[in-house]
């Protein structure tokens, strides 16, 4: 099939960028859309053209390194879909494809098609974990998790960190993602001991990090390639809440006897 | 080059116990004077740092990808073994350590692989602590599936992402120490050079992926945990940017590379469809439990499966294999699917395909059942496919998919350059000739949470460490060496991409040393590899400047390492005259096919030494001592 391209391309963070034209001839509808990138570039580069830079790496989405925005969506017209699963088989012959990055202020273009999501981990490493040191705990046995409560946290543990959330929202808020991890440790009893300190913490960091705030549109669910609900952010809105009302100012160290 | 392995005296159970205790520590107070260098951040990489970091060293981390969590672990689908003996079959760590040390084909050291089956039991109760969801049963207890080679279900499972799943538990616990600034985060960063001062590892040089800007690290030790060099065949499972640089970086500067050619082809992966195929995606070997393996009887035929009656149907694996089955390990039951395809009677295009078959399992347990288990993989299949595999049979086919070899390790996991560990796949250490399903999980986690904070501290507690600086002239000049060859590699300005050499070198080793390998085809290979190499370094074109995100320098790179460890991996799968594990050479097989090992001439580790550009490396031998278990012919019959 033949398609024609229009590609976001940027030198780096400081230059401003342009869509560019580019025509694909003889693409296969079983290629991914990256692969057909790939032969996009290996034509470019032929020609004397710098390839076009976008992320990716394990190309069966899990590691959530691809990122485009295809015709509007992030990630494409499929449900539940990264762009790497993603075939050119969902599209036409002779159809105008369009490729943009992820936007979002808090997720600045590095080039072409790859932005910078540093902004995630720091928003992980506010309060994304369980205060365990490596060691022995208890056997695993010892803490028996109802199979409702753990498929439920698995059903949240399975975002993979991409930003469609966020590419998504008119807020470019990170709502899903963020309550995707408050949502796993909150309905897990490893989670308690740090329940409040965690929700506050990774909210907070949020906001610092420039991102918007959730007017239930929904998007981000609809753009989610792990197909993650948005009830999880209705359970991180309670657990803030619920921390707000609970959390006391933390009292300084007296370092024993 | 010497190499002695450490391995601790007495009886084997009683060795890790025995070590653990006769090693040094360091005071807590103390540590933060230690700088260590982790290069990775995947299950081994991340699970080191954050422990090392939670123990009070000063640690820096790097990685390649724009985030930890993006390490190649994250794909790893079907789960990880431990000896917990949960379902009450008859596990034990005697049985996991047996069955690995088998599985490995006998050229595995029998020390590291006991302290392995010994140490998976903690694993699994720190991943749980760190609130890691594995499946569970209605009594919400943990549940357990079977994997190749093993006769007791041992396999702790997270859907088909357990690899995520305990990526991201690493990362999380990495996420804690970050935040409590014991470790450093560098995403985004190379490695490129490691740096030697008075003959041990003392620093690193990493380009930056965003400015291209080339910065020193030193430290007090570096650990690399960088995963295999399965991109070598360019189409592996592997993620797009696996390589065997940071290792063969290196190797280069004297560290020893243990059996090269051990590699791993996994049976059941989607086939090849075209040209443009950028990589291949595996199907979990869990789908073994319930799916059936065959082929027509009757070569040449084309009729589609349904239309096949039962009669007519080969199933191969339970045909060969009764007791193991459909479960018969991962080089076995590669072999026996190529087998086939080369008698012709391979199903899908060009017949380079068996057939993974549900019908029966959904019979006895429904297709909601079947979802349930495995549903994610059957979605991934049908993505890529089009095909529903919930009504016809999935395409397999045999692709690479890990490495067994790596880096030469002691006991400690050190190289034999002082100061330099490696851990996970990036070393040789337990897996042998072949590695299990579900046992790289548990290999990379004991490395990084279990057997490296021990032995770092008995490191930092013997030696003598004078401090060193990134001014020193090893740094300085370790820069401007990764300067001039990224200067060079933009400087040819040659008509033939990248993508195209590394497609050619792919081609030569899957044809040539791949999943059968003889003599006359390594030595074509040996003298193929040399010239595709010469014609990179005058033929290649690699545009745009160092100091940007450059994408095609990148890769540059990595494939001028592949196109030397190619010839490396030859000349190791030249010399190893016997079968074993993923190392079948047609030379040297049983009357029925089967992998024909020679212990009295090949029972150790081949270890080979750089010897400078153009000149042949030296192999040196760490023989194989089994006081434990007898060396037997493999049999899973």
């Amino acid at each position: 099939m033949d398609i024609t391209l229009h590609v976001w391309r940027q030198k780096n963070t400081k230059t401003s960028g342009q869509m560019e034209t580019i025509e694909a001839k003889g693409v296969s509808e079983h290629a991914s859309f990256l692969e057909m990138l790939d032969t996009v570039n290996e034509d470019l580069q032929s020609k004397g053209k710098e390839p076009i830079a976008f992320d990716h790496d394990c190309r069966e989405g899990i590691c959530g390194s691809c990122s485009l925005v295809i015709n509007g969506e992030p990630h494409g017209p499929e449900y539940g879909t990264t762009s790497c699963q993603l075939h050119m088989r969902s599209f036409k012959n002779g159809q105008h494809i369009f490729v943009e990055p992820w936007r979002a202020k808090a997720f600045p273009v590095l080039r072409d098609l790859v932005v910078d999501r540093s902004a995630f981990d720091r928003i992980q490493q506010a309060g994304g974990f369980v205060s365990v040191n490596t060691g022995s705990p208890q056997d695993a046995n010892c803490i028996p998790v109802p199979k409702q409560d753990a498929d439920k946290a698995f059903d949240a543990a399975v975002c993979i960190g991409c930003g469609a959330c966020v590419a998504a929202c008119k807020n470019a808020s990170p709502m899903l993602f963020v309550s995707a991890k408050v949502s796993q440790l909150s309905l897990l009893p490893q989670g308690q001991p740090e329940r409040e300190r965690r929700v506050l913490a990774m909210v907070e960091q949020m906001k610092n990090e420039g991102f918007g705030n959730c007017t239930n549109q929904y998007e981000c669910e609809a753009a989610c390639p792990k197909e993650i609900s948005v009830e999880h952010i209705a359970r991180m809105n309670r657990e803030y809440f619920r921390a707000t009302m609970l959390e006391e100012t933390p009292k300084e160290g007296h370092g024993g006897d | 080059m010497k190499l002695d392995s450490k391995i601790p005296s007495g009886p084997l159970a009683e060795k890790w116990q025995k070590h653990k205790f006769e090693m040094k520590l360091v005071n807590p107070a103390n540590r933060r004077k230690y700088d260590v260098i982790v290069v990775g951040s995947g299950l081994a990489g991340a699970s080191a740092a954050a422990t090392l970091g939670g123990l009070g060293y000063n640690v820096s981390c790097f990685c390649f990808q724009d985030s930890p969590r993006r390490a190649h672990s994250i794909a790893a689908q079907g789960g990880i073994n431990a000896a917990k003996n949960y379902q009450g079959d008859g596990d034990s760590v005697q049985r996991l350590f047996y069955d690995t040390i088998k599985g490995g084909d006998f050229r595995a050291r029998e020390a590291n692989v006991h302290r392995l089956a010994e140490v998976s039991r903690n694993i699994i109760d720190q991943c749980v602590a760190q609130g890691v969801p594995f499946a569970r049963d209605y009594g919400g207890l943990l549940d357990n599936r079977s994997f190749g080679g093993a006769q007791v279900s041992r396999t702790f499972y997270a859907r088909g992402q357990t690899g995520q799943q305990l990526l991201l538990g690493a990362y999380s616990a990495l996420n804690r120490e970050i935040n409590r600034g014991s470790v450093k985060m560098f995403p985004r960063k190379e490695m490129l050079e490691l740096v030697m001062v008075d003959g041990k590892a003392r620093g690193i040089i990493v380009r930056d992926l965003v400015t291209g800007e080339v910065s020193s690290h030193a430290a007090n030790a570096v650990i690399l945990a960088t995963g295999g060099y399965g991109n070598v065949f360019y189409l592996s499972t592997n993620a797009k940017g696996c390589n065997v640089t940071a290792t063969w970086r290196a190797h280069k500067k004297g560290a020893g590379f243990a059996n090269p050619c051990y590699t791993q082809i996994h049976p059941t992966c989607i086939p090849v469809s075209g040209d443009y195929q950028s990589k291949l995606t595996l199907m979990s070997e869990s789908l073994r439990n319930d799916g059936r393996v065959w082929v027509p009887k009757t070569r040449g035929d084309q009729r589609p499966p349904h239309q096949i009656p039962e009669v007519e149907r080969d199933y191969f694996l339970e045909r060969k294999y009764p007791s193991f089955g459909n479960l018969a390990p991962r080089d076995i039951a590669s072999r026996s699917a190529k087998e086939a395809c080369d008698d012709q009677r391979g199903v899908g295009p060009g017949g380079l395909g068996v057939y993974l078959d549900f019908a029966d399992a959904i019979k006895r347990a429904g297709e909601d059942g079947i979802k349930k288990k495995y549903g994610n993989l059957f979605h991934m299949y049908q993505k890529i496919t089009a095909d529903n595999p919930y009504k016809v049979p999935m395409r397999i086919y045999p692709a690479v998919h890990y490495t067994m070899g790596g880096l030469w390790v002691d006991y400690n996991l050190m190289s034999n350059i002082p100061g330099l560990f490696v851990l996970g796949e990036a070393n040789f250490s337990d897996h042998g000739a072949n590695r299990l399903g579900a046992s790289a999980l548990m290999q990379g986690l004991a490395d990084g949470y279990f057997v490296i904070p021990y032995t770092l501290s008995n490191y930092f507690a013997t030696e003598n460490l004078d401090k060193v600086s990134t001014q020193d002239s090893a740094f300085k000049m370790a820069e401007s060496e990764v300067n001039e060859r990224t200067k060079k590699l933009l400087s040819i300005k040659g008509s033939r991409t990248v993508n195209s050499f590394h497609k050619e070198l792919g081609k030569i080793m899957w044809d040539k040393c791949g999943m059968a390998r003889d003599k006359a085809g390594l030595e074509e290979a040996l003298s193929k590899i040399p010239k595709l190499r010469e014609e990179f370094w005058q033929n290649v074109k690699v545009l745009g400047e160092a100091e940007s995100l450059n994408q095609s320098l990148e890769k540059a790179g990595r494939v001028a390492d592949f196109l030397e460890f190619g010839e490396l991996m030859c000349q190791d799968a030249l010399h190893r005259e016997e079968s074993c594990g993923g190392h079948f050479r047609t030379e040297h097989q049983t009357g029925d096919g089967e992998a024909k090992r020679n212990d009295d001439a090949f029972c150790y580790t081949g270890v080979w030494e750089y010897k400078g550009p153009g000149k042949k490396a030296e192999l040196h031998k760490e023989q194989l001592v089994f006081e434990n278990v007898k060396l037997a012919t493999r049999s899973y019959k």
